[in-house]
């Protein structure tokens, strides 16, 4: 018992010293490796609080996405803020604003009376009716479904931001953030091997999501990865930002979920209701389509507004 | 003779970590960016093949052993392909390229 708080410990120090590290270092390419490792270690401070789909959640999204996402933007921005950045006035009231929230969070944390209330003998009651088993996946698609069906559709007018940065003349071209590395056997060789590992570890995911951890978010994560993989070794174009199948696939997923959602008013008496004896099958038929549009999403994110090639 | 696989497991673990920390070492001490490549792939390597070796006699099936072998064998691939994409990255241009060195494509 000893060992674990050892163990539990080192990582609540860990976490509060990258914490300090990404605010304290003055470089932005610094900052957010040090942010990527900071999701890492946050991904196993979620082990030990036994909350597996949350870790991969924070591992696929929180440390990897972001991560990539954060560096390109670091990479963009000039290595010194214009005008030597915010004034130390200003940096003094940032310090003592988040030390507030800090202090405050903290504060409810510890006023929490014990046992601290909790959903979770209820969520055990009436998951059998889902006929899932991953409690997480039951909340999320029975339960809570219209927070995850606004999670998913709140990503395409994401999508839709990023591109609407491009330059006029180059709507229409494929994205363009994504450029392929210059010839590198190593890279060809990985963008061979993996992804068909990968898809399957995507899929599995997905699938597996139902009963044990994980679900389409990670699954997802798992499969744009695997797309960027490709296309950064030159193996694959991305498609143009005005294909149609693109597109409808895009939309697939939230479109499906809405009209399940919408037959459940007819055939369980809500919206987003699940008729009985066909809940399982209809939350699985929500994750894989949501999963294909999720992962487009996802890896389209990473690659940017459309770009003119030169 | 579990008591013979235990001992592997303390040996090989610890053995694991040690190239770990030495790894780590030579990453924050060596020079330059090759050599602290070699520090940290090698970590990966034969830190991480080590652990995994230590740990398979600890795993209740067959399957929970292949994952951790599959485990290590793709963190080789990435270890691998991260080290040759870093190298050539840093490798001043019209360094010495040998015959079979993959240049860019003229």
């Amino acid at each position: 018992m000893s060992m674990a708080l050892a163990v539990d410990a080192g990582l609540a120090l860990l976490i509060l010293g990258l914490g300090l590290w990404i605010i304290a270092v003055r470089s932005s390419f610094a900052a957010v490796v040090g942010f990527i490792t900071y999701g890492l270690v946050l991904a196993l401070v979620w082990v030990r609080l036994a909350a597996v789909d949350v870790a991969m959640t924070e591992a696929a999204l929180g440390a990897g996405l972001t991560g990539v996402l954060l560096l390109g933007a670091a990479a963009r921005l000039p290595a010194e803020a214009p005008g030597g950045g915010p004034s130390a006035g200003l940096r003094v009231l940032v310090a003592v604003l988040c030390a507030l929230v800090a202090a405050a969070l903290a504060a409810v944390v510890l006023s929490l009376p014990e046992p601290a209330p909790s959903l979770a003998p209820l969520v055990a009651e009436n998951l059998p009716p889902t006929g899932v088993k991953n409690p997480v996946t039951g909340v999320l698609l029975a339960h809570r479904a219209i927070d995850t069906l606004l999670e998913t559709v709140v990503l395409i007018p994401a999508l839709i931001g990023v591109w609407a940065l491009a330059a006029d003349r180059a709507w229409g071209a494929r994205p363009g953030a994504l450029t392929p590395v210059p010839s590198s056997s190593a890279l060809t060789l990985l963008a061979q091997v993996l992804p068909p590992f990968g898809i399957l570890v995507g899929i599995h995911l997905v699938w597996a999501g139902a009963d044990e951890p994980g679900g389409k978010f990670q699954g997802a994560a798992v499969l744009a990865a695997m797309w960027v993989l490709v296309v950064m070794a030159g193996l694959a174009d991305l498609p143009k930002v005005t294909s149609r199948l693109m597109r409808y696939t895009l939309v697939l997923g939230p479109l499906v979920f809405v009209a399940i959602g919408l037959a459940g008013i007819w055939s369980a008496g809500a919206f987003l209701a699940l008729p009985e004896g066909y809940a399982k099958p209809l939350i699985v038929t929500i994750e894989v389509v949501l999963t294909l549009s999720v992962a487009l999403v996802l890896g389209l994110l990473l690659a940017g507004p459309p770009k003119e090639r030169a | 003779m579990s008591l013979l696989l235990d001992l592997f497991t303390v040996i090989a673990v610890a053995l694991g970590a040690l190239f770990f920390l030495a790894g780590t070492v030579g990453l924050l001490r060596f020079p330059d960016t090759l050599t602290r490549l070699h520090a940290l792939t090698k970590a990966d390597n034969l830190g991480l093949g080590l652990i995994v070796a230590g740990l398979l006699p600890q795993v209740d099936s067959v399957v929970a052993g292949l994952g951790l072998i599959a485990v290590w064998l793709l963190a080789l691939l990435a270890g691998a392909t991260v080290g040759q994409l870093l190298a050539g990255a840093v490798r001043p241009p019209g360094s010495s390229r040998g015959p079979d060195d993959e240049g860019p494509r003229a």
